[in-house]
């Protein structure tokens, strides 16, 4: 990343790709892996987890002054849940078939350690405007990933992508990819795709410093 | 950076970190409070919107079982009678009746559930008592494996099997094909467990309810007890209609009556 | 071949025993399987001999394309991708349309091998892991048993067979259920004779259980394979089967039947063999093919599947790290047990 680029920049673009809540941290398995099943499914948990991510780590970074350290964990666990209780209550009422799909899963949202794990380690210690900064990264990061999934896994378990049918009639759905090992087998196969352009990236850079230094 | 607040947050040994206890518990139940004053109140907002749906979930279903039914009434199970009551309450045991334009009664949607292949199934059917016959079955939930289990709502030839299918003297699933009684239901192929589990369900229910219900009758049984809540006859329609008697078509009840026990 | 000597017996393991073990032994395997091949190929067509070679093709091709430049001929030359392939497509029905086998060959090797290290590497039985990937994939094909054609209509290729990626077309000739599917679902029985020479539907290369039996003797004439884990795993089945069968013949299958239906001969002898994924010492060798043999028995009988020896070498194969670890010969000299586990 070039250092030109403000702060706040490089907190929202470091959640998209280098720092990844799924791709590089490998955080929230537990929705990543349940509710996938399909693209809508994957996109409406990524949505969920994106508003209580976003206004928990907003509210946590505007009330840290107020918090004592001694029971932050739970002043943090407090804040996200009334987001999560929120969110399921709204999912209920303006799209029930959605809220039907992932179940259990939108409460289970409060135990995401990609959340926790942001308000720790960032917005309790950073001003409110790089905290809203580092979740909106982080969400959409997550959000991206949970689409990925549930794409890869949509497409080949029904043949069709958000809904739309891709194939026709004929097509033979792979079940194995709607049910759980399809989501541990899409996870890895993603994990080592990412991990593979990683680390071909990497090698790359290597390529062009040692080239710059034989240059200079 | 907002060095102040970062600093008591992140150096324990300041004064500031060391907080007595009434505070600790103050911001916690502040904390608490406030959480509690906004849930109750998206709460009490959501809450019609998704009583609403669940009941209308629950109408379209029992339309769907029952054929040509003009509107329906929730009955509760109570004191050996059935009597209409259209709140909500998970203790008690409910079926829905179905009556005709002329207010006579077509049949009951019953629901029941039990274990399928993966996890609970919960369903609903059209049971017409007149003719003994199922008139339909509707998937509520399941979570039976896609592709597969979930046939058992997918398929709809497989739907159209508990279309007047006989209940006497038991609901059989047999393989695809050699269905030949009119008790006998066609299972799917590659998903038996489940269909078997369908039919066990029903099977389950026509046990539990069989002996309940009250053979057909033109009127809702509120007309009979006389139920005086304004709300339940409110939403009971053609109280004016003619009481009319219909044939009591079961041998063992004697018409009219409103048996505990007998039947089934 | 010259420095075989039959008489030494090599334990634990990895020892050198002969030059150029791999490509020998894979040499072995494939003239064991090459009468069982050859009769599945006659007795369901041409059809049955397409879908062997889509396995092979997948398994040999992603073989080549995961494996560094520099070490696909070695890997390549010694033919464990080509057993691999051919393994999986006898445990296929003949009607599968020749994608899925494809995938199924990918599958073995890039789940089943590649991706644990390599060969030598890997838990699981790379062809049960494309099988059993197949069957969760697409339960509905893979239970698609199609009749025996006869020779008549040797060249006619069913259109299921011929389905475009992706899709799938209905079998078109006559289905019929497997002797275990008979026997789960309607409780007939199946003449054993037919059983033997394989006379009945079922996966390409499982039926005639006698060629299986005399391939499996061949191996373990040539010490190809350790002949414990087969005569654990046949005599245990036998053995479970025979307390069933006592219990109630009605319901449960005699122990012949349970022997020769199914995959169970080609399972005992050329898969939980697999020398990586099967134990090392003779009484880890014993405990696995009762724990294969046990879990046959119960999958089948108990079971939602009628057929359960993949997954029962499958478990067991997970259990083979474990078993390894216990039955570790005492040191020379020492009176506790090896401390090492059963790493390779």
């Amino acid at each position: 990343m070039p250092k030109t680029q403000p702060d706040a920049y490089q907190e929202f673009f470091k959640g998209l790709w280098r720092e990844n809540p799924v791709f590089a941290q490998v955080l929230g398995m537990c929705p990543m892996l349940a509710v996938t099943n399909s693209a809508v499914n994957g996109m409406a948990m990524g949505l969920a987890t994106f508003f209580v991510l976003v206004a928990s780590s907003l509210l946590v970074a505007l009330l840290k002054r107020w918090i004592p350290r001694q029971v932050r964990i739970s002043s943090f666990i407090i804040i996200i849940a009334t987001f999560v209780t929120v969110t399921d209550y709204s999912l209920q009422a303006l799209v029930p078939a959605i809220h039907k799909e992932l179940g259990a899963f939108i409460p289970l949202i409060v135990a995401n350690c990609l959340i926790l794990g942001r308000q720790e380690a960032f917005a309790s210690r950073q001003p409110a405007r790089l905290a809203l900064m580092d979740a909106l990264g982080m969400a959409t990061g997550f959000l991206f990933a949970l689409v990925a999934l549930g794409s890869v896994r949509e497409i080949l378990g029904e043949g069709a992508l958000f809904g739309v049918d891709l194939f026709g009639p004929n097509f033979e759905p792979w079940v194995i990819m709607i049910l759980p090992p399809g989501g541990f087998l899409t996870l890895g196969l993603l994990l080592l795709f990412f991990s593979w352009l990683a680390e071909r990236r990497q090698k790359l850079a290597e390529r062009l410093a040692e080239m710059e230094v034989e240059g200079s | 950076m907002s060095g102040g607040s970062e600093k008591a947050l992140k150096t324990p040994g300041c004064a500031n970190s060391e907080p007595s206890s009434t505070r600790l518990v103050a911001t916690l139940s502040i904390a608490g409070l406030l959480s509690g004053l906004i849930i109750v109140s998206v709460y009490e907002a959501t809450l019609p919107t998704i009583t609403a749906y669940q009941a209308k979930v629950l109408r379209e279903a029992v339309f769907k079982v029952l054929p040509e039914i003009d509107h329906i009434q929730r009955l509760v199970y109570v004191d050996g009678g059935l009597t209409p009551k259209d709140t909500e309450d998970p203790e008690e045991e409910a079926v829905f009746g179905g009556y005709d334009a002329a207010g006579e009664l077509v049949g009951y949607a019953i629901p029941s559930a039990g274990p399928g292949f993966q996890d609970t199934i919960r369903l609903l059917y059209g049971y017409v008592p007149s003719e003994r016959l199922v008139t339909g079955m509707e998937i509520l939930e399941s979570r039976e494996t896609p592709g597969l289990g979930d046939k058992i709502y997918k398929d709809l030839e497989f739907v159209g099997e508990f279309e007047r299918l006989a209940i006497d003297p038991e609901i059989l699933a047999v393989k695809k094909g050699t269905s030949t009684a009119p008790n006998e239901v066609d299972a799917i192929t590659g998903a038996t467990i489940s269909s078997k589990a369908v039919v066990r369900i029903l099977n389950e229910g026509n046990r539990r309810w069989l002996s309940k219900l009250p053979a057909a009758s033109g009127q809702p049984p509120a007309k009979r007890r006389a139920v005086p809540e304004p709300e339940v006859s409110a939403t009971t329609p053609h109280e004016a209609a003619a009481p009319s008697a219909a044939p009591n078509t079961d041998p063992q009840q004697p018409a009219g009556s409103w048996p505990l026990e007998a039947g089934g | 071949m010259k420095h075989r000597d039959p008489k030494l017996l090599v334990q634990p393991g990895p020892l050198l025993k002969q030059p150029l073990t791999t490509s020998m032994a894979m040499r072995d395997v494939l003239i064991a399987l090459a009468p069982a091949t050859l009769a599945g190929i006659w007795m369901f067509g041409l059809g049955a001999l397409l879908v062997l070679l889509a396995c092979i093709g997948g398994a040999v091709l992603t073989e080549w394309a995961f494996l560094p430049a520099d070490e696909r001929r070695d890997q390549l030359g010694n033919g464990s991708a080509l057993v691999t392939g051919l393994l999986l497509g006898l445990t296929l029905p003949p009607a599968l349309p020749l994608w899925m086998a494809f995938l199924g060959g990918v599958v073995s090797i890039g789940l089943g091998k590649i991706i644990w290290g390599g060969l030598g590497y890997n838990l699981f039985n790379p062809a049960l892991v494309g099988r059993a990937f197949l069957l969760a994939a697409f339960p509905v094909a893979m239970t698609t048993w199609s009749a025996q054609t006869g020779s008549a209509d040797f060249f006619q290729v069913p259109a299921s067979n011929l389905a475009a990626p992706l899709m799938h077309v209905d079998y078109d000739g006559v289905t019929s259920a497997t002797p275990l599917g008979l026997m789960k679902f309607q409780q007939e029985s199946t003449a054993l004779w037919d059983l033997m020479i394989g006379k009945t539907s079922g996966c390409i290369g499982e039926t005639s259980g006698l060629l299986l039996i005399l391939g499996g003797l061949f191996l373990a004439f040539r010490r190809d394979l350790d002949w414990r884990i087969p005569v654990s795993i046949l005599a245990a089945v036998a053995a479970f089967s025979s307390l069933l069968f006592l219990i109630d013949a009605e319901r449960y299958p005699g122990p012949l039947f349970s022997i020769f239906s199914g995959g169970l001969l080609i399972g005992a002898f050329y898969m939980a063999t697999d020398p990586v994924s099967s134990p090392l010492t003779p009484r880890g060798a014993w405990i696995f093919g009762i724990g294969i043999g046990l879990l046959v028995v119960l999958i089948r009988v108990f079971g939602g599947f009628p057929e359960g020896v993949m997954y029962a070498i499958l478990l067991m194969n997970a259990a083979t790290p474990l078993i390894d670890r216990y039955t570790q010969p005492r040191v020379f000299g020492k009176g506790l047990k090896s401390p090492q586990g059963g790493q390779e």
